[in-house]
């Protein structure tokens, strides 16, 4: 049995609050899947929660990831997320709440999607805004992103990833990641 | 499913609670997994099966248990998954096999859905251990999910007795980070038949014996379970203590990260005396659980004093922010959460003309469990009852029995490929047997998939559960061999009445008939092409000119 020793507040304020949103099909999961990933090869702690059953009847989807030195709950708390990513716009006002005061929230605008490589490259790219605020470094994404998709649409989400990594949204990263939504 | 299991093949993994479960029972050389899918069960054995083990669909849950008895009565380990509601299935064999025992060993998993994600009820399935008299596992991660999985498998050898490891949506479809310590599982003996005629023959001289045994078997396991690494207590302040399991566990630690807490691992038989123990250590003492008062009540029972939480926490989830309104007695009305965009019938699905005719005729829909229930929101809203697999059979040949004639003509029963092979068949025959005076008529909507769990194989689709191909059960061959002389396969197509028609004539015959909508789900199309090229078997979806034709 793992002895579970970690104790206090201390510990659970160092967990990093990440929900992305969406519509079945686009690839909600496929996108927490890559940013927990990532987190864990970067070595931290890392939950990844999501409800599937529905998903693929078009219906919202939410993933919530989260990662710090030792995380417990595996769903973000309402209120507390640092990030919110939403891959479509109609998807922002039901999840908005998920955010905690001075949490940042990416949309769709953060990213020229006529840039893109694929509109199916959207939330690769939208991971790219949201790594500019994040302790993880730019090669951990960039494997992540070469083992988790087949080899003929790496180069796409590569492309986006970098398209949404050096985007408004994300061009000026803040260290304490509070930035306003 | 799985995919990503590959991603960081380091020691450490990121997988779901059913991938967790699934590895575990690989690296204890499970024989055999045996069920039938459920959300959110369904991945562990696609998973198991990924790992290279041995699993198969079952048509039901009743015998995808049964199938796993008979392997652990051979002395093998075998796992039986499904989710809560599949354990009512499944009850028949699971009571009287704590009375049989096992001679290897029996994990039986209950997938809980509380807040139901994606089910018809949020029973709380910890009352089946109690009710049963079998051991019961709590997994709070993947990692305990690997880990209870190994104590299962030792427990169930240990005892020969099936044990149940329960878990829940959070469990199941959550990733954590496991690190595996295959070195460590117990090595699992050869399978090999002995008899035991008085242990395994349940006539009333022989299980009365059992009873014995079993409640024999449960109060050493209560024992054992007094110092069992199982439980965990976290050290904290004498003001607060808390007893939790399970996910519960997970929240409560970032909502009190200060009180003092026992994890209680093994939920059944209860470790009473260290709860007794710890619930003095502490000034106030609160059992948090999800769901029903299971843990508070048996806790009470013994005379220990602790808190349970308001009545109002037992419906939906747990998570931080109703952990923190518990510990703050807060019963203030909760926020409903904003509602998303709800799910609905693709655009293209063949169940949009189905239902509506059906609407069209105001017909009367005995409906049942899968995709097809979507059929009971807008536009259609024609689905008038869903209350478990098979039940549309049942449910509609009563409403056909005593409705006055005008509506009990209008009485039509739905069901899916896979549910009809799962728990349809029997209603069907209760629809020969007893036939209701104006006929009935019974539409088996056939996608060649079980769609709504995530396309899933089962024994009408012509594929076993890697996809490979096995025996077909041919559905309209057994609609014909039970004696239906009206029997109708159909491809409903837009744009075309066919379907209307057949289901009008079929309405006005006053005969008892059934019609097979059949189509391929539009989700699958590429994967069926790619199935049946690798097993060049006659198309499990097309509709043969002949078979679409009623057959007198």
């Amino acid at each position: 049995m793992q002895q579970i020793v970690e104790t206090g507040q201390a510990i659970v304020d160092r967990v990093t609050n990440i929900v992305v949103a969406g519509l079945g099909g686009q690839g909600v999961l496929k996108g927490t899947d890559i940013l927990a990933d990532v987190a864990m090869r970067a070595g931290f702690d890392v939950k990844k929660s999501e409800i599937k059953g529905m998903s693929q009847r078009g219906g919202s989807v939410t993933g919530d990831v989260r990662f710090g030195p030792r995380v417990f709950s595996p769903m973000v708390p309402g209120g507390e997320a640092d990030f919110l990513l939403v891959l479509e716009p109609t998807q922002v006002e039901p999840n908005r709440h998920v955010l905690r005061a001075g949490g940042v929230l990416i949309t769709p605008d953060a990213v020229e999607v006529a840039d893109l490589p694929h509109k199916r490259t959207l939330n690769v790219a939208l991971l790219g805004a949201l790594s500019a605020y994040l302790p993880l470094p730019e090669e951990l994404w960039l494997a992540s992103l070469r083992d988790g998709f087949d080899e003929a649409f790496f180069a796409g989400n590569r492309k986006a990833f970098l398209i949404g990594r050096g985007s408004k949204a994300g061009a000026s990263p803040v260290s304490d990641r509070a930035r306003p939504a | 499913m799985a995919q990503f299991v590959r991603m960081s093949e380091t020691d450490r993994m990121l997988l779901s609670g059913d991938e967790a479960i699934a590895l575990a029972a690989k690296h204890a050389g499970v024989a055999l997994g045996a069920g039938y899918p459920g959300t959110p069960s369904t991945e562990i054995l696609e998973a198991f099966s990924a790992y290279g083990g041995h699993a198969q669909w079952s048509p039901n849950e009743k015998v995808a248990l049964e199938v796993t008895i008979g392997a652990a009565f051979a002395g093998a380990r075998a796992l039986a998954t499904m989710k809560h509601v599949g354990l009512n299935v499944a009850s028949d064999p699971l009571f009287t096999a704590a009375y049989t025992g096992v001679t290897g060993a029996l994990i039986i998993v209950s997938a809980d859905d509380p807040g139901m994600a994606s089910s018809q009820n949020e029973q709380d399935n910890r009352r089946y251990a109690v009710a049963a008299g079998v051991p019961m596992l709590e997994p709070g991660d993947s990692q305990e999910a690997y880990d209870f999985t190994l104590e299962a498998i030792e427990i169930s050898e240990r005892w020969k007795i099936p044990v149940l490891l329960r878990v829940t949506t959070r469990v199941c479809h959550s990733y954590t980070v496991v690190t595996p310590r295959p070195e460590q599982a117990p090595v699992p003996g050869p399978a090999n038949f002995e008899r035991d005629i008085k242990g395994r023959v349940m006539i009333p001289a022989y299980a009365r014996l059992a009873h014995r045994k079993l409640r024999q078997k449960l109060q050493e396991i209560q024992q054992w379970n007094e110092t069992s690494s199982l439980n965990l207590a976290i050290p904290g302040t004498p003001v607060l203590g808390i007893v939790a399991s399970g996910i519960s566990y997970m929240h409560l630690r970032e909502a009190a990260p200060e009180a003092s807490v026992l994890k209680l691992g093994l939920t059944y038989p209860l470790p009473l005396k260290r709860i007794a123990a710890f619930a003095k250590s502490v000034a106030r003492c609160l059992v948090l659980e999800e769901g029903d008062p299971y843990l508070v009540e048996a806790i009470r029972a013994e005379g220990i004093q602790v808190e349970g939480k308001a009545e109002m926490y037992r419906f939906g989830e747990l998570d931080v922010p109703r952990v923190r309104r518990i510990l703050n007695y807060d019963l203030t009305p909760e926020q409903p959460k904003p509602a998303g965009k709800p799910p609905q019938l693709c655009d293209a699905c063949q169940y949009r003309i189905v239902f509506e005719s059906l609407r069209k005729r105001d017909c009367i829909v005995a409906g049942d469990i899968g995709c097809y229930t979507l059929g009971v929101l807008q536009p259609f809203e024609a689905i008038d009852s869903c209350v478990c697999m098979g039940a549309s059979l049942g449910v509609g040949l009563g409403l056909r029995h005593v409705l006055p004639g005008h509506q009990a003509r209008r009485v039509v029963s739905v069901i899916g490929d896979s549910t009809f092979v799962h728990s349809g068949i029997s209603g069907l025959i209760e629809m020969v047997y007893n036939p209701p005076p104006d006929g009935h008529v019974l539409i088996i909507l056939d996608n060649a998939t079980t769609a709504m769990t995530g396309h899933q194989e089962h024994p009408g689709t012509g594929r076993a559960l890697n996809h490979e191909p096995a025996n077909k059960i041919v559905l309209e061959d057994i609609v014909r061999a039970m004696g239906i002389r009206r029997v109708h396969v159909v491809e409903p197509r837009m744009g075309s009445d066919e379907f209307d028609r057949l289901l009008t004539g079929c309405l006005e015959s006053k005969e008892l008939c059934v019609i097979i909508a059949r189509r391929p789900c539009i989700l699958i199309a590429k994967q069926l092409k790619q199935y049946e090229q690798r097993c060049e078997c006659p198309s499990a979806g097309a509709v043969r000119p002949a078979e679409a034709a009623p057959a007198h």
